[in-house]
Parts: structure tokens; C-alpha cells; sequence
């Protein structure tokens, strides 16, 4: 719906909350119809130490070790982060750097596992059948410990999302099944495919955090996960709280804050949570992997991938291992030669682009996508001056403008920037894809973030090295001053007999050096 | 005539009122030390080096602020320094002369330690922590990099390494665009004559 549409629509009072601009970016979901495929396990798998949004994990396991599948390879390190856990048993046969889905290029230190073949499981956790009554901490233990982040891409640890707190009730749930990336499909599958599954681990979450409500959001572009989402909540008894809701499909839709706006009109602050407006927000993956996790005492060691592209000949949904090569799942689907090709990680708006296939398959990784030199437009290498058309205001989501904001990125003028909102900015891209001028705003965004983050952490650093050196000035001054007071102390009482200083003077005058000794 | 004499009073009396204000603020809100000093350390890297010629920040920045150094001698913090120092003090900025060397950070070799605390007692911020005849360690996230423990060590078992590059902290870089390219050699070409 064109933008003066929706506002009429909504000064009308025909559309409850819709959040501002967006844009229809061509859908591509050429995957849609394909049902998922399990895929072969790889003869390697690879698996970075840090696959969530947080600290990176310690490995716990050595090199020549023979691991089960669901066995934990690495452990959490600090509150936001979650376990690694082995994709399938084998043995560890080396821990090394290897190229991850980053744009720097640079590697991370990852555990490679040599599959024996077997695929036996490590049994430990037990399923937990009677979760009703279960105490919604012990639950939450265990999204923890097996390993739970976002699904949809952003990968946050899961667990912190499930809370009871009581100064901020949750009243609603809501499954993010929105997938507004073009081509992306995995999420619609699972949807389809998986939905009672799907609903269960919803209604999990709901006894995890006490809610009465749920909605479950599907765009309009997947009638067959919107009917088979229904048909699961008309089947379940207990559930006159939770709606199926059809949107109209418009990208980013599926940006969290944006999903909340549209379904309830609240509202999320810049620096809050969620949980903040008494909602919690989980991605239909996510949601079907606590299921797993906890129906099943299932860890996180598979997701569905979209494998998908212009230049792949069998675009696929496949249920991949978490550490598969992306190159053999490509190359599962007919595509082998990547010359000429650009590949990337997640979906064409927000995902990243790489360098080559040489990546394995980690949490966030909804899709792997192959596109040719013309759907990707290289145009980006001719960027043409603005002229203030203020196409690229209207798409932003967040209201901001990125015509200004480009400006003040590119000179530098970072406090500027930051004054003007930078830091609201998702990144979603509908600026730069708006943009007549193919101005590659987003990317100018994300330099002038960088520069600031850089410049407050050197700021940071200052600020405590000051302070460091000031507290030693004012010790180095107290001990001189210590010093000086017992030596006019000795004097004193010293004086009328002889200069030499007592021998019990001196032993406590050593007893103090080196307690500031140890006092450093 | 009378008009005259009153304007005159009335004016002469608001004068009177408006200096009794400004006397009155100016003890209310007398400030201790010199603001620009703080002003200009807080600009300062704070690696306390001495490569200004001062046995640290704060010295420099008082020199600065007293007129008696130029803008430019902070090697640490280089151009963007010596630009935010001339922006405060209003004054044409100056080249920098010496290249600031990349983030380094001190490691002690510690089987060859000592433990003299020698270089515990060069190193301005506390980033080393030992007891005398144990052997010393560099808390890596506090040292500065500034080298002053290197020279006091009697048996040499300090080394100089390049601080690692963490993914974390990478960072974009300027699009590879025309426009950006120029907009970036505009700005150092201001930079370096202005
Ligand atoms: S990338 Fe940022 S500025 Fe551009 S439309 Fe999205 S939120 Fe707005
Ligand atoms: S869309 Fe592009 S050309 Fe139009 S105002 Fe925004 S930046 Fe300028
Ligand atoms: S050169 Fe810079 S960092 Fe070093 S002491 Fe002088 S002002 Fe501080
Ligand atoms: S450890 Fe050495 S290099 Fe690091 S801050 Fe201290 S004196 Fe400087």
C-alpha cells in the first residue's frame, strides 16, 4: 500500500497502527512451495565460539576427543552468551581461526569435528513432558543451556528474554513468523510444517513469563503457514487467548520494534526492551527449537536454511547442521562454480555479503543466497549526488533522515550525527534502496557508528588510565608524606639521645614498604 | 531638562543594580582551578608518555593552556587531537610531526623476571601488579603502551607487542565511492593547511 494510501487509512481509522515508511522490495520467495529437506551430514563440521549476540565461548573440549551430538563443546562466558553444542558425533580434530560471516573477513576461532558417521546422541537431558507444572526458572535454565538464540538473525541469547520480572508483567506473546526479506523462506516452512510444534513452544513461553495473550503475525504472502498456524490453534483446547494475524506484507515488518507497533500500537522506547511495554517478541524458529529443547531435551544443533539465489539452479529449505559448510550446501543444490557470483549470508537487505562460500552454517544463518552480478545491482560504485528527493525519509521506518545524516557520516561531523538520531537507525536499508541516486547510505551509516563507538571507546580507556594515574599521584604523595611524618617522629623522640634511628623504628619503617608493596 | 536628569538617573541606577549582579555571580559561581586545563586533559589520550616534552597530560595541558607549548606535540593522539585541542583553544591548527606508532602493549617475559619492581615503579598507571622477587605481569586492558617500563628493566624481559586486532572492534570503512573519496581528501586537505 503506498504510503498517502496507509495514512489515509489510518487517519480513517481503518488500520488500528502502522509504523512509518517501508518499502516492497520484489519477493523472490522462490523456495516457498518447497518442503524441507533434511540435509547429509558433512564430513567436517565447523563451529565459530561465538555464534549469539555477547560474549564468546571457551572451548571445553581438546583436540582427538570423540564428542555425541548435543554434547557441549564450548561453555557460556558472562551473562549474554549461550553454549555451543556438537552437531553430530566425531571426533575434535583441530581448533582453529576459520572465515565466519563477517564483513571484516576476519576469521574466528572455531572447533572442527571430523563426523564418525554414527550420529549417536549424548542422552543427558531428559525430555520435560510435564512442563505445565514445571517452575518457569528451571525451564528458562534450560533454553540456557541448550544453547537458544534468536533464530530469525539477530541471534540474542533467548533466555534473557524469558523472565518473570515483576516490575515489568508481561501481558502478550508474540511469534514473529513476519520473514520480510526477499527470497527468505525458512520460517514460512516451518510454519507450515512444523506448526503445532510451533504453538506448543508458545505456549511454553507464555507459563515461562506468565502471559495471557498471544499473537502469532504471518504476512500475507504465506497463505499455506497462516492456514496451517490456524488450523493448530483451533485444535488446541486452551488457547481463547491467541490469534493468528495476517499482515499486509511490507518490508521491515519483521523488525521487532516495528512487528509491536504494528499489532499493538505500543510503542518500544530507543535503549528499552520489549519487556519494557509488557510484550515479548520470539521468532517462529526459536520458538520451535525451545520446543525441542525442552519437549525433547533437544540443544540447538539444526535450523532450517533457505538456500536460494538467482544463480542457483534447485533453490531449497534444507534442515542443515549448525557447522555444515555453506559450500556443500550449494553445491547440494547445483551450484558449484562461484565466479562472477556474489554470495550472501541472510537475506539481500540486512544479511551480509561475503567473499566467497567458505563459511559454515551458525545460528543466525535463516539463508544462504547466490545472486548474479544483475540482481544485485553494483550500481552502489556510481553514487551520484543528492537531490533531495526525500524518497529515502519517507521509506525510513524509524522516521530518521537519511539524506542529512549521510552528509554529516561522510564529513565526519559524528557528534552531528549522533544528535540526529544515528544510533536509532536498524540498518533495515530501505533508504539506500529507495535512493535515485544510489547514495549507499546504510553504509555510511554503519561507518560513522563504528567511528563513534570507536571514539567513545578510546574516550573510555582515557578516562580510566586518568584516573589510574591520578590514584597513584595521591599514593605516591600519601606514602612521601607517611614517611616524612615518621621521620619527624623518630626525630622527636630520638633527639636528646642520638641521631641514629632506633632499631624498632626502622624494622616498622620496612613492615610499611612492603605493605605498599603489596598494596599495589 | 528634567527628562534628561531622570533618564540619566534611571540608567545610572540600573548600571549600579546590573554590576551588583554580575559581583554577586561571579563569587557564586567562582570556579576552582583552571577550566581550561581540565578542558584540554580531557582531550588528551592520558598515556601519561612524555612524549610532549611533559612528564604527562595534565602538565601539557597546563602548558598549553598557559600559552607556553603549541597544539601539536601530543604524539599519541595525533591529528585528531591536535584539531580538537585548536578547535578549544581557538588557535590555527599545526601539523603534526611524529607519526603516532600503532596500539602497543607491554608484555613481561616472566620466567626471565626478576622481580625487582623496577618497572612497576615507571609505569604511570599501575598496569603492572607483582611482589618483589615474584615474577611481574602487564594487566593487558590497563597498560597504555607507553614503553616506560621498557628502559628501567635490568634484564630486558619486557617486550613491545602490537595489540591484537579484535573482531569486536572492527569497524566499517568509508564506502568505496567516488564522492566519499572526495569528501574525505577535501576534508584532509582542510585539515592540513588551515
Ligand atoms: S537504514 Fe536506517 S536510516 Fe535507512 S531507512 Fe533503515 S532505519 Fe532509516
Ligand atoms: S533518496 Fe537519495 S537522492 Fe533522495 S533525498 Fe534521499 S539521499 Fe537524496
Ligand atoms: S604525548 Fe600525549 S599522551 Fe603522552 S604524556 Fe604528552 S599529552 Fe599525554
Ligand atoms: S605496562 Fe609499561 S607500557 Fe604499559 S602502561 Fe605501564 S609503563 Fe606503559
Amino acid at each position: 500500500m503506498p504510503a498517502t494510501l496507509r495514512k489515509l487509512a489510518q487517519r480513517l481509522g481503518m488500520m488500528a497502527h502502522s509504523f512509518p515508511g517501508g518499502v516492497h522490495p520484489e519477493q523472490h520467495k522462490v523456495s516457498g512451495a518447497a518442503a524441507i529437506e533434511v540435509n547429509e551430514l558433512a564430513p567436517v563440521h565447523i563451529l565459530p565460539m561465538k555464534q549469539h549476540i555477547g560474549e564468546a565461548c571457551s572451548s571445553l573440549v581438546s583436540i582427538g576427543e570423540h564428542v555425541l551430538r548435543g554434547q557441549k563443546i564450548a561453555k557460556s562466558e558472562g551473562y549474554v552468551s549461550v553454549p555451543i553444542h556438537a552437531p553430530t558425533s566425531g571426533r575434535v580434530v583441530k581448533i582453529e581461526a576459520h572465515p565466519i560471516a563477517h564483513p571484516s573477513g576476519m576469521g574466528m576461532p572455531s572447533i572442527f569435528i571430523e563426523s564418525d558417521g554414527d550420529d549417536a546422541v549424548d542422552q543427558t537431558l531428559e525430555p520435560i513432558s510435564d512442563w505445565q507444572n514445571s517452575d518457569p526458572a528451571m525451564l528458562r535454565e534450560r533454553a540456557r543451556m541448550c544453547g537458544l538464540a534468536g533464530l530469525g538473525g539477530a541471534v540474542f541469547p533467548t533466555f534473557i528474554k524469558l523472565v518473570r520480572d515483576q516490575r515489568f508483567p508481561i501481558e502478550t506473546v508474540i511469534l514473529n513468523g513476519i520473514e520480510c526479506e526477499p527470497w527468505l523462506t525458512s520460517d514460512h516452512r516451518l510454519m507450515t510444517e512444523f506448526a503445532s510444534e510451533i504453538l506448543t513452544g508458545m505456549r511454553m513461553i507464555k507459563h515461562m513469563v506468565g502471559a495471557t495473550a498471544g499473537l502469532i503475525a504471518i504476512e500475507d504472502n504465506k497463505p499455506e503457514a497462516v492456514a496451517a498456524m490456524r488450523e493448530a490453534v483451533s485444535a488446541t483446547d486452551d488457547l481463547n487467548d491467541v490469534r493468528v494475524v495476517e499482515l499486509p506484507t511490507r518490508y521491515p515488518q519483521g523488525s521487532e520494534k516495528q512487528l509491536i507497533y504494528t499489532l499493538t500500537g505500543r510503542e518500544v522506547p530507543a535503549g528499552k526492551l520489549p519487556m519494557h511495554v509488557g510484550i515479548i517478541c520470539q521468532n517462529v524458529g526459536t520458538t520451535k527449537a525451545l520446543y525441542d529443547a525442552i519437549a525433547l531435551g533437544k540443544p540447538l544443533t539444526e535450523r532450517v536454511v533457505t538456500v536460494s539465489g538467482d544463480a542457483l539452479p534447485r533453490p531449497a529449505n534444507l534442515m542443515a547442521r549448525i557447522g555444515t559448510p555453506a559450500r556443500l550446501l550449494f553445491a547440494r543444490q547445483g551450484l558449484e562454480d562461484f565466479s562472477g557470483l556474489q554470495i550472501v549470508h541472510g537475506g539481500p537487505m540486512m544479511g551480509e555479503r561475503l567473499k566467497g562460500p567458505d563459511i559454515p552454517v551458525v545460528k543466525s544463518t535463516n539463508g544462504l543466497l547466490a545472486l548474479s552480478a544483475s540482481a544485485m545491482a553494483a550500481a552502489h560504485t556510481v553514487e551520484q549526488p543528492c537531490i533531495r528527493c526525500g524518497h529515502c525519509s519517507e521509506a525510513c521506518p524509524i522516521s530518521l533522515v537519511p539524506n542529512l545524516l549521510a552528509d554529516q557520516c561522510r564529513a565526519d561531523q559524528f557528534d552531528k550525527a549522533a544528535d540526529y538520531q544515528l544510533f536509532d537507525c536498524i540498518e533495515c536499508g530501505c533508504c539506500s534502496y529507495v535512493c535515485p541516486s544510489n547514495i549507499p547510505l546504510v553504509h555510511y551509516f554503519r561507518y560513522g557508528k563504528g567511528q563513534i563507538a570507536l571514539m567513545r571507546r578510546e574516550q573510555a580507556f582515557a578516562e580510566a588510565s586518568r584516573r589510574r594515574s591520578e590514584s597513584r599521584d595521591a599514593r605516591i604523595a600519601r606514602e612521601k608524606a607517611e614517611k616524612a611524618a615518621r621521620r619527624s617522629r623518630v626525630r622527636k623522640t630520638h633527639a636528646p639521645k642520638t641521631d641514629a634511628p632506633a632499631p624498632a623504628a626502622a624494622g616498622n619503617d620496612s613492615a610499611a614498604d612492603t605493605k605498599t608493596e603489596e598494596d599495589r | 531638562m528634567t527628562g534628561l536628569l531622570y533618564a540619566l538617573a534611571s540608567l545610572g541606577a540600573f548600571a549600579l543594580l546590573a554590576g551588583l549582579i554580575l559581583a554577586i555571580a561571579q563569587k557564586a559561581f567562582h570556579v576552582e582551578g583552571d577550566p581550561m586545563v581540565d578542558k584540554i586533559d580531557a582531550l588528551l589520550p592520558q598515556t601519561q608518555c612524555g612524549q610532549c616534552g611533559y612528564p604527562g597530560c595534565k602538565p601539557y595541558a597546563t602548558a598549553v593552556a598557559g600559552g607556553e607549548a603549541e597544539v601539536n606535540h601530543c604524539v599519541p593522539g595525533g591529528e585528531r587531537t591536535m584539531l580538537q585541542i585548536a578547535d578549544l583553544m581557538g588557535v590555527e591548527p599545526k601539523a603534526v610531526e611524529e607519526e603516532a606508532a600503532a596500539p602497543r602493549l607491554a608484555f613481561v617475559r616472566e620466567d626471565e623476571c626478576i622481580g625487582c619492581t623496577l618497572c612497576i615503579k615507571a609505569c604511570p598507571v599501575d598496569a603492572i601488579i607483582g611482589a618483589p622477587k615474584q615474577y611481574h605481569t602487564v594487566i593487558a586492558d590497563h597498560c597504555t603502551g607507553c614503553e616506560l617500563c621498557v628502559e628501567p628493566c635490568p634484564v630486558d624481559c619486557i617486550d613491545m607487542l602490537t595489540k591484537p586486532e579484535l573482531l569486536e572492534h572492527w569497524s566499517w570503512p568509508l564506502p568505496d565511492t567516488k564522492r566519499s573519496q572526495i569528501a574525505h581528501e577535501r576534508r584532509e586537505q582542510h585539515a592540513g593547511h588551515a
